[in-house]
């Protein structure tokens, strides 16, 4: 009970809560760039990704709960500390220099919140599958079997240029987000220390910004053509003619 | 040299309080914030007015008394200094300088620039301390301690306990002071018996006097008169959370709760 109490009910403990479960969605949205990624190899690479999740099951439940309860507890800690923070100092100054805190690290609650309202609209869009008609959901077959053709999939979503401009902004937050987080993470654990604090900051500068060049090209590579429809269903070589198809069959 | 205060003026701790604008005249570029403050004071005790309540004490910069939002920096626009060790050169000839107490629910105005720090006092006597036999003293060099951790402890043992740290965090965290506090006794053999209580101890007394949390923003080490590093707060939270750790499981006397 003395270790729920130290977490839940300081001001460290809370901290070290938003930092567990900060890097295990840092591992979440970086495991799921490089999954996004294979969408510039042929379809059936990422087809045959995306059903192998689909297949996991009961793992793939405990996986998605657990992502739930981190992104939940993430989200409840900021609130309590946030809460706090303002609690503890009522009448502000009239005027007050930052000294060193960082953009990134000042916008932290807005990023956050503009960054959870995608996630809320982007579950809708592939995984209940809620916000667009059924032909934005087109099937495939893959050895015989038919499945979801997350690719085509993806490029009919990144055709259409308020759902893709919402990812890039909501991308651009995360990666500002992460650009503080990340070493934020290893001082609210006791492990940023003088000897690698630099290195530190370096490192979460470079991930965050190769998160964010890695999302945008795949935003980039549809929006150009670069990538386009391959689901013959779709019988069309031209992304655009493929899109009109889709919303004249809808 | 001349310049404008716009100073907060408050008479007590219930007061409503509001800022108010004095001219300094005639300054020698080499006068102290403090001693600009003593002439400005001076001229109002002549008018038969309230002279402007600032805390001061050792004016060398040692006793961390002196404690002035000015111009939205704590103890002024220099680093690595105090209130009373800023001079009038830091400023320009003509300059507007706003002066705030330091502002945070956990250090009440008393009154102007004068803020109650006694949460700092409460956070020291949960912990803030070493068990010594009293009597005669060690032999000198009896006990072996490496230089780099006499270096490092004496880092965090230059905080004066200013509240610096406090004033300048956004969210009004003590961090940067209980970690230097703790951080001090906890790197010398000496505070080795407490170590673990003295951590959960410290940092609930900051909990329970109303400070906020720290965000890792190091507002705090940037405005530090001591100019004492946030590594300390790194130390703080693995100490806190080792702590934690084995106080929930290590076994206890019966005589203990």
């Amino acid at each position: 009970m003395n270790i729920l109490h130290a977490l839940f009910k300081t001001s460290i403990g809370k901290k070290v809560i938003m930092a567990v479960t900060g890097l295990i969605l840092v591992g979440f949205v970086i495991g799921h760039l490089i999954g996004n990624l294979q969408i510039f190899l042929p379809p059936e690479k990422i087809n045959e990704y995306a059903h192998f999740l689909q297949s996991l099951g009961k793992v793939l439940w405990l996986i998605r709960i657990g992502l739930l309860v981190a992104v939940v507890l993430h989200i409840w800690m900021a609130v309590s500390l946030v809460l706090e923070n303002r609690a503890a100092r009522k009448k502000g100054y009239q005027s007050q220099k930052t000294l060193r805190a960082s953009y990134a690290s000042r916008t932290m609650k807005y990023s956050g919140l503009i960054v959870f309202a995608f996630i809320v609209y982007h579950l809708l869009h592939f995984t209940v599958k809620s916000t667009h008609g059924e032909d934005f959901y087109p099937m495939t077959m893959l050895h015989g079997e038919k499945v979801y053709d997350v690719h085509t999939m993806m490029v009919l979503g990144f055709q259409q240029p308020l759902v893709s401009i919402f990812y890039l902004i909501a991308i651009a937050l995360l990666s500002l987000h992460l650009s503080h987080g990340f070493s934020s993470m290893f001082q609210s654990l006791g492990l940023r220390t003088r000897s690698w604090s630099g290195l530190l900051e370096k490192l979460a500068i470079t991930i965050s910004v190769l998160y964010f060049l890695g999302n945008a090209a795949i935003v980039i590579a549809v929006m150009t053509g670069m990538v386009g429809i391959q689901n013959p269903d779709f019988a069309s070589c031209c992304p655009v003619e493929a899109h009109e198809v889709a919303n004249a069959k809808h | 040299m001349k310049v404008t205060l716009r100073v907060w003026r408050q008479e007590n701790e219930t007061a409503q309080g509001r800022f108010e604008e004095y001219e300094a005249d005639n300054l020698n570029p080499n006068m102290s914030f403090l001693e600009m403050l003593d002439v400005v004071n001076e001229k109002l005790t002549g008018d038969g007015k309230d002279p402007i309540a600032v805390a001061h004490d050792c004016r060398e910069g040692i006793c961390g008394t002196c404690s002035s939002m000015i111009n939205g920096e704590p103890h002024g626009p220099e680093n690595g200094v105090t209130t009373c060790q800023t001079y009038m050169r830091s400023f320009n000839d003509g300059d507007v300088i706003t002066v705030e107490p330091f502002r945070a629910e956990a250090f009440p105005v008393l009154k102007d620039l004068i803020t109650d720090r006694k949460a700092f006092d409460k956070i020291m006597q949960a912990g803030g301390f070493i068990t010594a036999r009293t009597g005669s003293c060690q032999d000198a060099n009896a006990l072996p301690i490496g230089k780099e951790v006499a270096d490092l402890a004496m880092d965090a043992a230059a905080c004066v306990g200013c509240g610096a740290c406090v004033a300048a965090c956004k969210n009004s965290s003590a961090m940067l002071f209980v970690s230097a506090k703790a951080g001090q006794l906890n790197l010398l053999p000496q505070g080795q018996p407490e170590k673990d209580t003295r951590v959960l101890n410290m940092v609930a007394a900051m909990d329970e006097a109303g400070f906020g949390n720290c965000t890792n923003q190091y507002e705090c080490s940037a405005a530090c008169p001591k100019e004492i590093s946030e590594e300390f707060i790194s130390k703080l939270n693995r100490d806190y959370l080792i702590a934690s750790v084995r106080s929930s499981v290590k076994a206890k006397p019966t005589t203990m709760k």
